[in-house]
């Protein structure tokens, strides 16, 4: 368990993947507005959340994130129509996956975000931000 | 007399498959006699760990690792080995990807320890004494090799030339690798894959696929397949699309869903989350209505009702060298 202090000190690295049509804008319009953002995030933009392969997940976690978050479309509103019903159902069995390797659902969250969402957008990441940091990181057996 | 090239076989955590893989290839085993002095292999004769110290470096042509790394006993053999051997191949799917070994890795070594000495309903004495690398008794020391945290495969602790893949690997691609050697063809490219396709089972199997729409999740006793359609459209678990073909489609042809002993395709790092983005455009989840991602977890549950052992089911042979490794470790 962490002890107060360490959920204070540590600093997650979240990655995040933005769909180009929708949550990349928003998170523009968040910079443009001067918007404070966590500083904990790092973002990938891919053309849609369809295009997020589960194993770009895993590599993230491999690689040190202790979350990852995909923002896309709101259902009905995907450019290539139904990427993110896709990505819903990707992300329901990965959950599942990701469970039995003992990583908790908040450490990988699919959510909505359409273009004008800067508000939603920054609301989404602080509250994943703030989850991963009372989580605390994580380790895997493999050793590279 | 012309001293022929040394082969060796050794198994670390295994079964013994590979080893009857490799006299499967029949008469054919006295020419690999002809052309190798086949000298090292524990299942089939009584050469020591130290006559393979004694060695010089580099002085078995070809050495065959079956079985995945669970212990220390098996990593140092990995090094020997390794010191030892001009070609170090991963035979078989636990020395490739760890297989059902590897399994191990969704578990801690304490739960396993508890499992099997502390907790398992047939024992005596739910107290007893649990291994030890090194335990006194009346007549001495004994000693065991230490039981390490995670299953690793070869890879991971030594450097490998060449990976056959399968549990076990068919015996015909067996000979098919051991003549190219013989016959002095080159073996392509160093970490190559050898006695495997490049593309999946589907490629292989001779069912027919139409839809590709999978609205229920059967396990294999619940349901009799039809022999014509695609495996996976009936709703078993078919891992075919997510597996190295080489086989020659051997399960689905038998009305047996494919377990993806070949490990994952060129291309594919895991083989778990490449079955996962393919089940996300086959299951139908349709009859929850409107996308509405609560109605859709919800239908998911029911899905995965008939999956009690999803990570164990995706990753039947290959956890260990998926891309975490295993379940998460404190
Ligand atoms: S285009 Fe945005 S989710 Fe598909």
């Amino acid at each position: 368990m962490n002890g107060l202090q360490d959920v204070a000190h540590f600093d997650p690295k979240i990655l995040v993947f933005l769909c180009n049509w929708c949550s990349y804008a928003a998170s523009d319009k968040a910079g443009m507005a001067q918007q404070a953002q966590p500083s904990q995030i790092r973002t990938v933009r891919v053309m849609c959340t369809g295009r997020v392969d589960p194993q770009f997940v895993l590599h993230a976690f491999r690689k040190g994130a202790d979350g990852v978050v995909i923002l896309g479309c709101h259902p009905g509103d995907c450019h290539y129509k139904e990427g993110n019903v896709h990505a819903i159902k990707r992300h329901l069995l990965l959950l599942a996956l990701l469970r039995q390797l003992g990583i908790e659902d908040q450490r990988c969250r699919l959510d909505f975000v359409s273009a004008g969402e800067n508000d939603r957008y920054v609301r989404i990441l602080s509250e994943v931000v703030e989850q991963v940091r009372v989580l605390g990181p994580i380790h895997f057996p493999r050793v590279d | 007399m012309e001293t022929k090239p040394k082969l060796a076989m050794y198994w670390a955590a295994s079964c013994g498959g590979c080893e009857i893989a490799l006299v499967n290839i029949h008469e054919k085993i006295f020419d690999v006699m002809d052309s190798f002095d086949f000298m090292f292999c524990p299942c089939l004769m009584d050469t020591k760990y130290h006559d393979i110290e004694a060695l010089a470096d580099g002085s078995i042509a070809i050495t065959f690792f079956n079985g995945a790394l669970r212990t220390d006993e098996n990593i140092h053999m990995a090094r020997l080995l390794r010191q030892k051997s001009q070609l170090l191949i991963a035979f078989g799917s636990c020395a490739a990807e760890g297989c059902i070994p590897g399994l191990g890795n969704l578990s801690s070594r304490q739960d396993l320890m508890d499992r099997i000495y502390r907790d398992s309903l047939t024992l005596d004495d739910h107290q007893g004494p649990l291994p030890a690398t090194s335990t006194g008794v009346v007549e001495g020391n004994l000693t065991l090799p230490e039981f390490l945290p995670v299953v690793k495969t070869l890879g991971q602790v030594v450097a490998v030339d060449y990976s056959i893949p399968g549990c076990p690997p068919e015996s015909h691609q067996v000979w098919n690798c051991v003549n190219a050697v013989i016959q002095g063809h080159p073996l392509g490219a160093k970490g190559a894959i050898l006695g495997g396709g490049r593309s999946t089972v589907c490629a292989e199997c001779v069912r027919t696929r139409t839809e590709k729409k999978i609205r229920t999740l059967y396990r294999t006793y619940e349901i009799l397949p039809d022999a014509e359609t695609c495996l996976l459209e009936q709703g078993l678990l078919c891992m075919g699309v997510v597996t190295r073909d080489g086989c020659g489609g051997l399960c689905p042809r038998v009305n047996m869903p494919c377990t993806g002993c070949y490990g994952p395709p060129e291309g594919v790092l895991d083989q778990g989350a490449k079955m996962i983005s393919a089940l996300g455009s086959m299951l139908d989840l349709e009859d929850a209505g409107e996308v509405n991602v609560d109605d859709y977890a919800r239908r998911m549950d029911v899905l995965l009702e008939g999956i009690p052992d999803l990570a164990g089911t995706l990753y039947k042979y290959s956890l260990a060298g998926s891309i975490l490794g295993g379940k998460r470790t404190p």
